[in-house]
């Protein structure tokens, strides 16, 4: 019984999570537009970078992680609350890599002259996106939540592995997308302002995320609780 | 590990067995990459590209997309009158369930590619001799992958609903690696380029086997019923 004030609680405090890194996400944006200077050759069409960067951050990286490592202790630990997190982090990580593949697109036509092209990370975004959609799709066609939990989990442990191997794959295709443009010494850096806006809006995104995860994961405890109590009340 | 393999080899050989009495899931897959190939050579405009051109995306979408509706049938099989619960009190272990399943996919897929290779040869005037060789491995490798993938999936769609459609969500994203590096392949042995301008794509395709199936066959386990 004392599960569904406590998920309740828990909803709240990710909303206010969420909040908070929707606030840093104006913040920094504002900065952005304002207070960063124009990039010399792109002009205003750069300012896309500072959604575009920090999405792709959440959505290939930091999202694809959880749901992989939460994946593999799912299965070492059966526990339900990790199979939560995994499936609520592929949720909010489908929203972060819808952004990047729109965002994309726009920006590559502006600068590219191209809405789309097959380079390396590009196509790695796409599969790694129809993994997510794939992961989106079993979760929907599987009733039992035990089974439902360990097919997700075996499909997100193999996503994770398969990532890496479309990435190699493609590169040896011809690649148009440019390089990193941080952390790399002896290539030509990103100005500093630039730099501390993008370095905060990867601060703001990874909040932004953690709220909606949070917000995610107590609303599937919620879901949960709510049905087993239904299921003992007509015991 | 002997007695894995002999269990394996059990498993393989039953499921073969059953296919070759009934023939049905063979004979269908061949009419349909039959059918396929034949289709191809229509829907393309033969002045603007030339066969030879067309032929290595042709035969592996041929290949990959037979091979794939195939496998459906290694679990589906064990699902009527529940036979999988047979399989899984029997001593066997899940290890050699897996591989069992695979090989016996592996045979059936190479017997499809086997027949469905000179087929191709003849509507795409290919010349294949010179390079049976290299294109055999090749075709072996890229078939080792997506089988394995594809039969740890099916043991996953058949127990959801639309597992057809769900199996081939689940593979094509797993496909992309061993069909793309096939292809490219392929059209290097077909203009007979050396060795060195295609072995890049070999390695990649031998690693994404490597880890694929040593991957697959640890987390197949937890695709089955405690």
């Amino acid at each position: 019984m004392t599960a569904i004030p406590s998920a309740e609680r828990a909803l709240k405090r990710g909303g206010i999570l969420m909040a908070i890194g929707l606030a840093a996400v104006a913040v920094v944006y504002v900065r952005a537009l304002v207070f960063t200077p124009e990039e010399a050759t792109q002009g205003l069409a750069q300012k896309i970078f500072y959604i575009h960067v920090p999405s792709a951050w959440v959505a290939l990286y930091l999202a694809y992680a959880i749901v992989g490592i939460f994946s593999v202790l799912y299965l070492l630990l059966k526990d339900p609350r990790l199979d939560l997190v995994a499936s609520s982090s592929a949720e909010v990580g489908t929203v972060f890599a819808t952004v990047v593949l729109i965002t994309g697109p726009i920006w590559g036509k502006t600068v590219w002259g191209t809405w789309w092209t097959w380079d390396a990370r590009l196509t790695s975004t796409l599969f790694l996106y129809f993994i997510y959609l794939a992961y989106l799709v079993l979760r929907s066609a599987v009733e039992e939540p035990g089974r439902r939990a360990r097919y997700c989990a075996v499909l997100g442990i193999l996503g994770a592995l398969l990532v890496p191997f479309i990435h190699m794959t493609v590169y040896l295709f011809r690649t148009l997308h440019p390089m990193p443009v941080v952390l790399q010494p002896g290539r030509p850096q990103l100005p500093g302002s630039m730099l501390i806006t993008l370095l905060s809006s990867f601060v703001a995104f990874t909040v932004f995320y953690a709220g909606l995860l949070a917000r995610r994961y107590a609303w599937a405890r919620l879901r949960a609780a709510r049905a087993q109590e239904e299921a003992d009340a007509s015991r | 590990m002997g007695e894995v393999l002999a269990q394996a080899w059990a498993i393989a050989a039953k499921d073969l067995l059953l296919e070759f009495r009934s023939r049905t899931a063979f004979l269908s897959a061949l009419v349909f990459t039959a059918l396929v190939l034949a289709i191809f050579n229509f829907a393309r405009d033969p002045t603007a590209v030339s066969s030879v051109d067309l032929a290595p995306s042709v035969l592996w979408i041929t290949f990959s997309f037979a091979g794939v509706l195939g496998l459906n049938r290694a679990f589906g099989l064990e699902k009527e009158n529940r036979a999988i619960d047979g399989l899984l009190l029997s001593p066997a272990s899940r290890t050699a369930l897996f591989l069992g399943k695979t090989l016996a996919n592996l045979v059936f897929v190479g017997a499809v590619e086997a027949i469905a290779l000179p087929l191709f040869a003849l509507f795409f005037n290919v010349p294949l001799l010179e390079i049976l060789g290299p294109l055999v491995l090749v075709i072996a490798l890229a078939t080792v992958g997506f089988v394995t993938v594809g039969t740890l999936m099916s043991s996953m769609a058949v127990n959801t609903r639309f597992g057809e459609m769900m199996l081939l969500v689940l593979v094509l994203p797993f496909l992309l690696t061993p069909v793309s590096t096939a292809a490219e392949m392929t059209a290097r042995l077909f203009a007979h380029r050396p060795f060195a301008e295609w072995a890049p794509w070999l390695k990649l395709l031998a690693a994404y086997d490597i880890a694929f199936v040593v991957l697959c066959t640890l987390v197949f386990e937890f695709t089955l019923e405690e």
